[in-house]
């Protein structure tokens, strides 16, 4: 009896058991819809839902991680801040709020960590009012407990939001001062290491763009980095990345788009700084139920247009 | 009301104490405020389930969580547009006493009398509000909309027009040595010549065909038609692709809820 536990019970886990069940109960339940279709019977819209649901939690139940390559386009962000000399100045401009964070914290936090992994200066601003907020979530999560030696003013700055959208680009891409007297925490600009040396956007690295929304990585684009010649990159909620892709290569250095382009940064990091193993990496978590999800939704669209077909040519007999 | 509502009523509402007394009791000893710690990770799980019930169908739930997040969305924004604008960036510029009222640095070096400007505007704008002088907001809103016009024309020109044009003019034949110089380096993969090549002539086909597509003055026949239907079908690609990406974006946005769900809520995974 204990010979066979040992064999077996590693091999097979709760994990294993819930997973496989899922999956099987999944797969049942669209071969049901798919019967009942044939036969002509109407599918009520929140039997969709439920499957949507389950396909989403299961995998957060029992969770199933993929390993992620990065593409180009990821790549060519990650490259950029690997090549960047350390105390290189990077501004992460945090323009999204608490509806977005699911998508694209997950980026902010993997940007935190490599910047200041690899010694960059960073400096925080937001030119949405909720950004503030999703910066403390990065402070929380990532700042202080993963970099305590790392002093605010010295390494990091956090300059906060400021009213004004595109006026606000305008006015720091010649003058930060002008802007910011003060960080966040009203110590004065003069008064600020990480700003030795920086007087505009002119004067940084690398500026990356997280968001989605309006202001965000179009108004960087428009009024900084074309203007300035600074390189600007994004991580971007996955509705708007589809029209921000005409800016890469050359408006744009790089692009993270929705929560794939968050796993596979993330999965880049753990694979070039082994200390991130155990950090959390939501985005590579997510890849479970994303893919799940999707496909369900793809065995809907193969279901409907069978279903589709073979009604038309019912009625072209009938 | 019917006697099911009222016994869902009296259902959701235990359910709310005793998930209320379950979080406190989890939180004590971590946090001081446990109590209120708990009722605001209840409350959260409560308003995500009734913005969730609409899925099944319109109820009284789904209608006070709406009510809600439209009340405190507009009060949030106006707080924001009062402290941000107003106090943050137009007062330390304008005047050291109201700096001193609002406890804020007053920025002497930045003080110009032009600031008046925009006081006397957003002034007019509230204007709105009466029925006699409504008339004189239409003065700020022409500024307004003049502005941003000035302001992005250029802007959008260079980077939407000009840069877009430029980044289309793309080598079809990308770092050509010759043909067995090709063959001998043939790679699929991304950074390869081949896909570099074969990359770019999609860049320029899917422009040009495009392009046709939505030029009207001639009729779309022959070789101008067949260049039109490519065009139909990079258009539907990209629509797919914004589709696919879209669908992408809503499950992020649910696995995000139910994640609060299952570990905030009901610390079912860690």
């Amino acid at each position: 009896m204990t010979v066979h536990n040992s064999l077996i019970l590693p091999l097979v886990t709760f994990h294993d058991v819930g997973m496989v069940v899922s999956l099987l109960a999944i797969a049942a339940g669209l071969i049901w819809l798919f019967i009942r279709s044939l036969k002509g019977m109407e599918v009520d819209r929140r039997i969709i839902f439920l499957f949507i649901f389950a396909a989403v939690a299961a995998p957060l139940l029992f969770p199933f991680t993929f390993s992620e390559k990065a593409t180009p386009v990821v790549k060519a962000l990650f490259n950029k801040v690997e090549s960047l000399p350390p105390g290189s100045h990077v501004l992460l401009s945090y323009d999204f709020d608490p509806a977005m964070a699911p998508e694209v914290q997950p980026m902010a936090n993997a940007f935190t960590r490599h910047c200041l992994e690899k010694g960059h200066k960073v400096i925080y601003m937001c030119l949405f009012a909720t950004g503030q907020g999703q910066f403390e979530e990065t402070m929380r999560d990532v700042i202080a407990p993963e970099f305590p030696d790392k002093v605010d003013g010295v390494d990091y700055v956090n300059l906060g939001y400021k009213a004004g959208n595109e006026g606000v680009l305008n006015v720091i891409v010649t003058d930060f001062e002008k802007m910011f007297p003060t960080d966040v925490n009203t110590v004065p600009y003069d008064s600020i290491e990480v700003f030795k040396g920086i007087k505009s956007c002119k004067d940084l690295d690398l500026i990356i763009s997280i968001g989605g929304g309006r202001p965000g990585i179009k108004e960087w684009v428009l009024f900084v980095g074309d203007q300035a010649d600074v390189p600007i990159a994004t991580g971007v909620a996955a509705v708007v990345a589809p029209q921000l892709y005409p800016y890469y290569p050359k408006q744009l250095l790089g692009l993270l788009g929705g929560i794939k382009g968050a796993a596979e940064y993330e999965s880049e990091l753990v694979r070039n700084y082994p200390r991130f193993k155990d950090s959390p990496t939501p985005g590579l978590k997510m890849m479970g139920p994303q893919t799940l999800a999707h496909m369900v939704i793809m065995s809907f669209i193969v279901i409907g247009n069978i279903i589709f077909f073979t009604q038309r040519r019912r009625e072209r007999k009938s | 009301m019917k006697k099911a509502s009222w016994v869902i009523m009296a259902l959701v509402t235990v359910v709310f104490v005793v998930s209320w007394i379950a979080k406190s009791s989890s939180y004590n000893g971590e946090t001081d405020n446990y109590i209120a710690q708990g009722f605001l990770v209840t409350f959260a799980a409560f308003l995500t389930l009734s913005i969730m019930s609409f899925l099944y169908k319109d109820n009284p739930f789904y209608k006070f969580a709406e009510h809600l997040f439209v009340g405190i969305s507009a009060a949030f924004w106006m707080c924001m547009g009062f402290w941000s604008t107003i106090v943050g960036n137009l007062i330390p510029r304008l005047s050291s006493s109201l700096s001193e009222w609002f406890k804020v640095p007053y920025i002497e070096s930045d003080y110009n009398i032009a600031f008046y400007v925009p006081v006397v505007l957003g002034i007019l704008l509230l204007m709105r509000l009466s029925s006699k002088r409504g008339w004189l907001s239409r003065w700020p809103l022409a500024f307004i909309v003049g502005t941003t016009a000035g302001l992005n024309f250029i802007r959008y020109l260079r980077s939407d027009f000009i840069k877009q044009i430029s980044a289309t003019l793309v080598p079809l034949v990308v770092d050509w040595q010759g043909v067995g110089h090709f063959f001998s380096t043939f790679s699929l993969s991304a950074s390869g010549q081949f896909v570099a090549i074969v990359t770019n002539w999609v860049v320029f086909l899917g422009v040009f065909c495009g392009l046709i597509y939505f030029f009207f003055s001639k009729e779309h026949t022959g070789a101008f038609g067949r260049a039109s239907r490519v065009g139909i079908w990079v258009l539907m690609i990209t629509f797919g692709a914004s589709f696919g990406y879209t669908v992408m974006g809503r499950i992020s946005l649910l696995v995000g809820r139910i994640t609060f769900l299952f570990k905030d809520w009901l610390e079912i995974i860690g």
